[in-house]
């Protein structure tokens, strides 16, 4: 038996602890704004903010975050995620939008953290999330105009 | 993503293509379904009748919804934001009304207007040239039907009616939403001949401000994928393939694995063997449980430097077809005062889209076969479900999901996802849906790759430096082959193997381009720009090449041979004025540029890079000029450019799939390793004014990139890399 907080709602289940956060939170759950890409932590697709800090859903096994906070893309809120989500819309930056919620977990955590990012900053807490359709010109100018906004 | 050239003629949709009939719709596809109808046999099976726009593209709903039908999938590229567009321009509708759907099923109304019509597909960059008269005809009817109603209901001529924001309104003030009236609209007659508006009076396509309807669900994860479709008793099944292509089950054993909780069943289907759980992780847990023996007797057993052994031996020796031949090649090469020789291989690749495959498949008790997935060829789809069903296509019925980006994976002439989903729905029996889903490990291992190719290349300069013969003879597997597409194989050429190197623009007096096909068990596919993936790295890098060798700039030497292209030359000339080339550049700074035409779209593209020391170096810039015909949404080509080179320079920089003794050896992305956004250079887009018809986007920004980056080298280096990827063979 686990028992956690998701977007801000107690939760218990009762799976098997080695079940990746991953696949409780779409399948047992059934909130699936968090994308599985690769089950070993190479792509970021699943990533959430697991206490605040962004982890990949598909390698944090259930049976390890009893008593944590949760947050997946439906549940981010505050000034920073709703800036990054009003910034990506305006710049267009999704194509597929796959990877999305992944790169929109990552940018929110690396804004929170560091108002005012670099480039380096941005390749470091960013390039652990794939995008396919190649929209990194795009993420990037996001975070940047996102970090103005925000007085960054 | 598939190959087919758009033709002018078949491109430009008449009034008839827009005004056959629904009754066309319902001929029942069998599998070894004749793709090519031709456009005229297509246009007489039926005579033309009227077409409902809010029957077949437009529906309005009683709350004032404009629900648009698009005949293209969306996975990305903005098919469905494009089609919107063309159908708001004459539409005069709100975009906070609109959303877009995956329509399917008659040719005659969605069928591909640039490859003929009788088949409904999307690739070959295609989308915005088959719907662009389609949709605005689409949008121009519904609206005159809708003036047609409000007239009538207000007892007032049509031309005192004014529509825009998706409302009709006259002149003593009185308004209706097309909500109100889409019901009255769509029992009027349909209305001959309506006018489309002139080009000076477009406010949506072409604007620069206009943005994606469909961006924020992308930015909130409510967008749902095949991955989130969701029903009542959905299993998840994980698939077991073959190690090696070609291998069968020989036997399994399932017994652990249907004793875990949560494992529903464990099912052998002509692919391999499901294991089908309650949820992905039962069925991820069942699935290392089941052993399985194959049988690898007629298993392809060969690894991929094997191939390319025999690939380079056998580009050594004569064409065993020809695809072009200009002049006299052999004569000019024994007559040219400089002769320049060089061979080129390029290694499979796989789509790796960030979505791994898959597709759901209920079939209830009725009889009837449901499938959601990335319809990408929905006729074929239908066809095969209904076939592996062991029922007629009637009752079968497409669901077409929004797709993560799948840059051609998704249009397989066997269909072989929709053939999973329905084989195990089939086997567990009528009430039991169930959603297979790929892992990365099958999705890496599962084919359909962009084929490996050599080229080897001769050219001669005479004594002023003039090219004046070249000859490049491709080996490799040809992707049509063995399916519906085969017949567009003519002569023993596939048109994808040749595709950007037979139709190369440059006047060279002697040219020649040969190809030798080979086979081999492991699948190819359409990978985002097809033949010009390996066509345009090899014709672009060996011509800036002979341009140093005969002492001349790049620029002026490709735009010497393109006097007869002046769509070529003018994109060339933009890209470099852009780029500032011939301007200094910082020490250790180097440029490079290519030119390519793919899909009926030019683009040119310039690449500064910074080489730091040796093997050491950076992708800074890229300018990249883009002439598709008229611009519908700009900023959406733009997005194309972009994400195409990003997605071209990790293919040509790191990315490579091998096979040792038949089995790939990548799984996943620590090995098969796509762009990173620390990778990704800064990217300038500028787009060609023009007024031609619209050409596509979604794959011409692909093939420049790497043979821009590959001259850059060659600037710093004074080598061509001519084995890709190049980060393993730069330092070799």
């Amino acid at each position: 038996m686990v028992a956690f907080t998701l977007n801000g709602r107690a939760h218990t289940l009762d799976v098997d602890p080695q079940m990746p956060l991953l696949w409780a939170i779409r399948d047992v759950i059934g909130l699936t704004g968090t994308k599985f890409g690769c089950g070993m932590a190479q792509c970021g697709a699943c990533t959430v903010h697991v206490d605040g800090a962004p982890v990949r859903a598909c390698q944090t096994e259930i049976g390890n975050i009893d008593g944590a906070s949760i947050t997946t893309i439906e549940g981010i809120s505050g000034k920073v995620a709703e800036t990054v989500q009003k910034v990506w819309a305006e710049l267009d930056v999704p194509q597929c939008g796959y990877c999305q919620s992944g790169q929109i977990m990552s940018a929110t955590a690396l804004l929170t953290d560091t108002p005012k990012p670099s480039n380096d900053d941005i390749d470091s807490a960013m390039s652990g999330n794939l995008c396919r359709c190649a929209t990194y010109h795009r993420i990037r100018a996001a975070i940047h105009e996102a970090s103005n906004r925000l007085g960054g | 993503m598939l190959h087919f050239r758009s033709q002018t003629g078949a491109a430009q949709p008449t009034r008839r293509h827009f005004l056959i009939g629904t009754a066309a719709a319902t001929a029942g596809l069998t599998i070894g379904y004749r793709l090519a109808v031709s456009s005229a046999e297509a246009q007489t099976a039926t005579a033309p009748q009227a077409v409902n726009p809010f029957q077949a593209y437009v529906e309005i709903t009683p709350d004032n919804k404009i629900i648009i039908h698009s005949s293209q999938f969306e996975m990305g590229q903005g098919s469905y934001f494009g089609i919107a567009t063309l159908v708001m321009e004459e539409l005069d509708g709100d975009w906070k009304q609109v959303d877009v759907i995956g329509a399917w099923g008659p040719t005659a109304l969605y069928g591909n207007l640039a490859m003929g019509g009788a088949f409904q597909i999307t690739g070959g960059s295609t989308s915005m040239t088959s719907s662009w008269e389609r949709y605005r005809k689409a949008g121009a009817t519904a609206r005159a039907m809708l003036v047609s109603a409000a007239a009538k209901q207000w007892n007032v001529p049509e031309s005192e009616i004014k529509v825009a924001g998706g409302t009709l309104t006259n002149a003593s003030g009185r308004t209706v939403t097309f909500g109100d009236l889409a019901a009255a609209a769509a029992a009027l007659p349909i209305p001959a001949n309506v006018p489309l508006k002139p080009r000076e009076r477009w406010t949506q396509i072409g604007s620069t401000t206009l943005k994606r309807y469909d961006s924020s669900g992308k930015t909130n994860g409510k967008q749902d994928y095949t991955i989130d479709v969701k029903m009542d008793g959905l299993l998840t099944a994980v698939m077991i393939h073959p190690p090696k292509f070609g291998a069968q089950v020989k036997r399994f054993d399932a017994s652990k694995a249907k004793a875990l909780d949560g494992v529903v069943d464990v099912v052998q289907i002509p692919r391999g063997i499901a294991v089908v759980g309650r949820n992905m992780w039962a069925a991820l847990k069942g699935r290392d449980l089941t052993t399985v023996e194959w049988d690898e007797s007629q298993a392809e057993q060969r690894g991929s430097a094997e191939l390319l052994n025999e690939y380079r031996k056998l580009a050594n020796g004569a064409g065993a077809v020809t695809a072009r031949n200009d002049g006299n090649v052999a004569g000019a090469f024994s007559a040219g005062a400089q002769t320049i020789e060089a061979v080129y291989e390029f290694p499979y690749l796989a789509h790796a889209a960030i979505e791994p495959l898959n597709a759901v498949a209920r079939i209830s008790e009725d009889g009837r076969v449901e499938v959601w997935g990335g319809h990408q060829m929905p006729g074929l789809y239908q066809a095969i479900a209904a076939q592996v069903a062991g029922t007629t296509p009637d009752k079968v019925v497409l669901h077409v999901m929004k797709t993560g980006g799948s840059f051609g994976r998704r249009a397989v002439a066997d269909g072989d996802l929709i053939a999973e989903a329905v084989s195990i729905a089939k086997a567990l029996g009528p009430g039991k849906p169930v959603k297979v889903q790929w892992t990365r490990e099958n999705d890496m291992r599962g084919g359909r790759y962009r084929p490996a190719y050599v080229h080897a290349m001769k050219a001669s300069l005479d004594k002023d430096g003039k090219l004046v013969a070249l000859y490049d003879h491709i080996v490799g597997q040809s992707i049509m082959d063995g399916g519906p597409f085969a017949m567009m194989i003519k002569d023993g050429i596939d048109p994808t193997s040749v595709e950007g190197a037979a139709n190369m623009p440059y006047a060279i007096p002697n040219l020649k381009v040969d190809l030798t096909t080979v086979s081999s068990k492991i699948p190819v596919l359409w990978w985002r720009s097809v033949g010009s993936t390996h066509t345009a790295y090899a014709v672009e890098t060996f011509v800036d090449e002979l341009a140093a060798a005969a002492k001349r700039d790049p620029i002026d030497f490709r735009l010497a041979m393109l006097d007869k292209h002046p769509r070529h030359a003018a994109v060339l000339k933009l890209a470099a004025e852009k780029a500032g080339w011939g301007t200094p550049l910082p020490q250790g700074r180097f440029r490079g540029v290519a030119l390519h035409e793919s899909f009926s779209t030019f683009v040119a593209q310039v690449v500064e890079i910074t080489v730091k020391n040796g093997s050491d170096f950076t992708v800074d810039r890229v300018v990249c000029a883009v002439d598709c015909g008229t611009a519908i949404n700009p900023d959406q080509i733009r997005a194309q450019m972009e994400g195409g080179i990003g997605f071209g320079l990790g293919a040509i920089l790191q990315e490579e799939l091998t096979l040792t003794g038949g089995v790939v050896d990548q799984q996943n992305y620590d090995t098969y390793t796509p762009l990173r956004i620390n990778q990704m250079p800064k990217v300038e887009v500028h787009i060609m004014a023009s007024t031609e018809p619209p050409t596509g986007v979604g794959e011409p920004g692909v093939p420049p990139i790497g043979p821009a980056v590959a001259n850059a080298l060659r600037a710093a280096t004074g080598k061509t890399v001519r084995q890709l990827p190049i980060l393993k063979h730069l330092s070799t």
